[in-house]
């Protein structure tokens, strides 16, 4: 294919697509790692739960509460699924990660690992592998728009466009806050904040709590574009580790920039050379360590 | 009363000894049938432990005992990796006196395990895969193809589309065995044709987003888009052509392999009017239909050309280790090779030298979501093409067995 002022930009607009993906997810993961300590390899897995809480929603609950009228619209699921799998990570939080803040990372690691392939399992025993279709997509985010330069679906833009405000609301609170000052002691120093009458352990269970919710968050976001499948989130975790390594373990803005620009280089390669963009991620995460083995915005420590 | 049973027992080993000549009875006291496939990945849906599942009803029907001996059905996963694959066969065939090995979905493991059986004399008999190479330059004495593969996939679907109109083509490829397989052999039947290929781009398996490679073949301003690839990777392709209206500027989308739950996944509204190439199809007539229900009330789904295959494949194995009286498997395959695979699943079936199971394939439509009558009333057969026109001829095979 060759290489136009066009083809240039379509790439760009997909590879952002796929970059906000990249980028909430590794999000939620730089938020739960900089504030708990915890590795979160189940984050995969609640953006599948994410995803099947707005399937199920809309095709199953109804006629499972007696309504079979009733279907959980898109704007609804895309606030009931992170408040659904926000609940379920908590109750992960506080009786399973809970144990495990004193000892290695490593711990953390195996316990979320276990969790998804756990959830990824029952997940594949009940639903199809290939995926379910979401028919759900408000009428309004049909069709697409003329960018100019190419025709760009509807849904794919309001995507990127809230996916961003998410993202950089999420880097304000953290940053920018007294609420987000507070969540930052808290992990500095415990004893300190908890002397001062803040419940840490509350405030930890809540981000965690956040943290899968913008796993969930982008599940529903996910729904209409791919096929909703038990294997969704399984594809997407391996890479958006790579993204949150690149950007720097725990750097909020890292994760977020970071998520968007290798979106946009996995689409310039699917465009030079398909094969490799697979892989493109990870030999950019090799080269990263070896000269910045913090990540591209993670201060040494 | 006691003569009688010495001279049954007499006429029966006679009769044994007469129809093999490879020594007679089971070995090991039990036929073993290991199920080795994907069965937590992309592909476990269409196969998985629904093929599973076929096998042991297919044991069930026959009766549980063959030549008086028990048949026992195992299973295993191979994540679609084929050292996984190859070392879980040798394990079997060495420690666990496995016979024949079914399934094998996924041509990159159905290869690795066609070798190591073939090394170790064992059958396989595989239902998944598609990569006409299991009978040519990878077949074996022991290796039987049983449902479907590229080259009658990619016939069919070229002789539907290229007559039409569908003269130029553009692949969307998986990038391995099976894909570039795939995208050889219709590439053949499109040019041979008339029609001519103007590029392809090749992706990673389990790509979740086309859109890029959807663009570069719009660009190409090919009339038809083949994918070359399966399961998930086909369905996320065809609804994201839809999204981005690449159907509605006059290019076409050709899935080459797709499976019944391929299209649940699409939904009729989607998927609607395309048209692929098949083994089987649970509502052709009233065998397969009897068949499909009793799987159904297991399974909680119709069954694919794999899972149905499967069960058929079994069946015969059976048969065809009743006929030889041994489990022998130079005798089997003897046995295999000469009989007629007649069933709910195949219609003119026949298992020829190379190993390919030859039977009639159909050209299948997808409904439009008026013309369903229920959740699983997906497909119509457009055409069926016979045994001797869907697969690769003999003669032409390269198979080491096929005397020239």
């Amino acid at each position: 294919m060759e290489i136009t002022f066009q083809t240039v930009m379509s790439q760009v607009m997909l590879g952002l697509n796929n970059g906000v993906f990249y980028a909430i997810l590794s999000l939620g993961l730089a938020v739960i790692f900089g504030l708990l300590n915890i590795v979160n390899f189940a984050h995969g897995a609640l953006y599948m739960l994410g995803a099947y809480v707005a399937l199920l929603g809309y095709t199953t609950l109804g006629p499972l509460i007696g309504m079979p009228d009733f279907h959980l619209n898109y704007w609804a699921a895309l606030l009931v699924a992170p408040m659904v799998v926000g609940a379920l990570g908590m109750a992960i939080e506080r009786t399973m990660l809970r144990r495990l803040y004193k000892f290695d990372h490593l711990y953390g690691l195996l316990l979320t690992f276990g969790l998804a392939l756990i959830i990824q399992g029952v997940f594949t025993n009940f639903f199809n592998v290939s995926g379910d279709p979401y028919d759900a997509k408000p009428e309004i985010l049909n069709g697409a728009v003329s960018l100019g330069f190419m025709m760009f679906p509807k849904y794919r833009l309001w995507v990127i466009v809230i996916s961003l405000a998410v993202c950089f609301g999420t880097w304000f609170v953290i940053e920018r806050t007294k609420l987000g000052s507070y969540l930052r002691a808290g992990t500095e120093n415990p004893e300190l904040v908890k002397a001062f009458g803040v419940n840490v352990p509350l405030m930890i269970t809540l981000t965690y709590g956040y943290g899968v919710g913008l796993a969930a968050f982008a599940g529903v976001l996910a729904a209409p574009i791919y096929s909703v499948s038990p294997v969704m989130g399984a594809e997407m975790i391996i890479t958006v580790f790579a993204v949150v390594v690149i950007g720097g373990m725990g750097s909020i803005m890292g994760a977020i920039v970071t998520g968007l620009l290798l979106g946009v280089v996995e689409g310039f390669t699917k465009v030079v050379y398909a094969p490799a963009s697979s892989t493109v991620i990870f030999l950019i995460m090799v080269v990263v360590l070896l000269v910045k083995p913090a990540g591209l915005f993670g201060r040494e420590s | 009363m006691k003569k009688g049973l010495v001279t049954a027992c007499a006429v029966a080993a006679l009769a044994a000894l007469a129809t093999s000549s490879f020594g007679a009875g089971i070995s090991d006291g039990v036929v073993k049938i290991g199920v080795l496939t994907d069965m937590s990945g992309v592909y476990s849906t269409l196969g998985g432990k629904g093929t599973q599942v076929g096998v042991e009803m297919a044991v069930k029907d026959f009766g549980g005992k063959v030549l008086g001996k028990p048949i026992v059905v195992i299973g295993a996963d191979h994540q679609n990796k084929a050292d996984i694959a190859s070392a879980k066969a040798r394990e079997w065939f060495d420690n666990e006196k496995v016979d024949m090995i079914t399934g094998l979905l996924n041509s990159g493991c159905a290869l690795a395990v066609q070798k190591v059986a073939g090394e170790k004399k064992r059958i396989t008999m595989n239902t998944g895969a598609a990569s006409t190479d299991l009978t040519n330059s990878a077949c074996t004495p022991y290796s039987v193809h049983y449902v479907y593969d590229t080259y009658a996939l990619g016939k069919v679907t070229a002789e539907a589309v290229v007559p039409n109109g569908g003269n130029t083509w553009f692949f969307l490829t998986a990038d391995y065995a099976f894909g570039h397989s795939l995208e050889a052999n219709t590439t053949k039947f499109v040019t041979k044709l008339g029609g001519k290929v103007l590029g392809s781009v090749r992706h990673p398996l389990a790509t979740s987003d086309f859109s890029s490679y959807l663009l570069q073949a719009q660009a190409s301003g090919a009339k038809i888009i083949g994918l070359a690839n399966a399961g998930g990777d086909t369905t996320n392709a065809i609804k994201q052509a839809r999204e981005f209206g690449i159907d509605k500027k006059g290019q076409k989308l050709v899935g080459l392999l797709i499976f019944d739950t391929d299209i649940k996944s699409l939904g009729l509204k989607v998927a609607q009017g395309m048209q692929f190439t098949s083994g089987f199809y649970w509502d052709r007539d009233k065998a397969s239909r009897d068949f499909s229900k009793r799987f159904y009330a297991i399974h909680k789904a119709m069954p694919t050309m794999d899972q149905a295959g499967a069960y058929s494949a079994t069946m015969n194995y059976l048969k065809a280790i009743k006929a030889a009286g041994t489990d022998d498997p130079d005798a089997v395959m003897a046995k295999l090779k000469s009989m007629d695979v007649s069933d709910f699943f195949a219609v003119h079936g026949k298992i020829r030298a190379d190993g390919r199971m030859v039977h009639d394939m159909y050209l299948m439509e997808v409904k439009k979501p008026a013309e369903s009558k229920g959740e699983w009333d997906l497909l119509k057969i457009v055409k069926t093409v016979p045994a001797n026109q869907a697969f690769m001829p003999l003669a032409e095979s390269t198979c080491s067995q096929v005397k020239k």
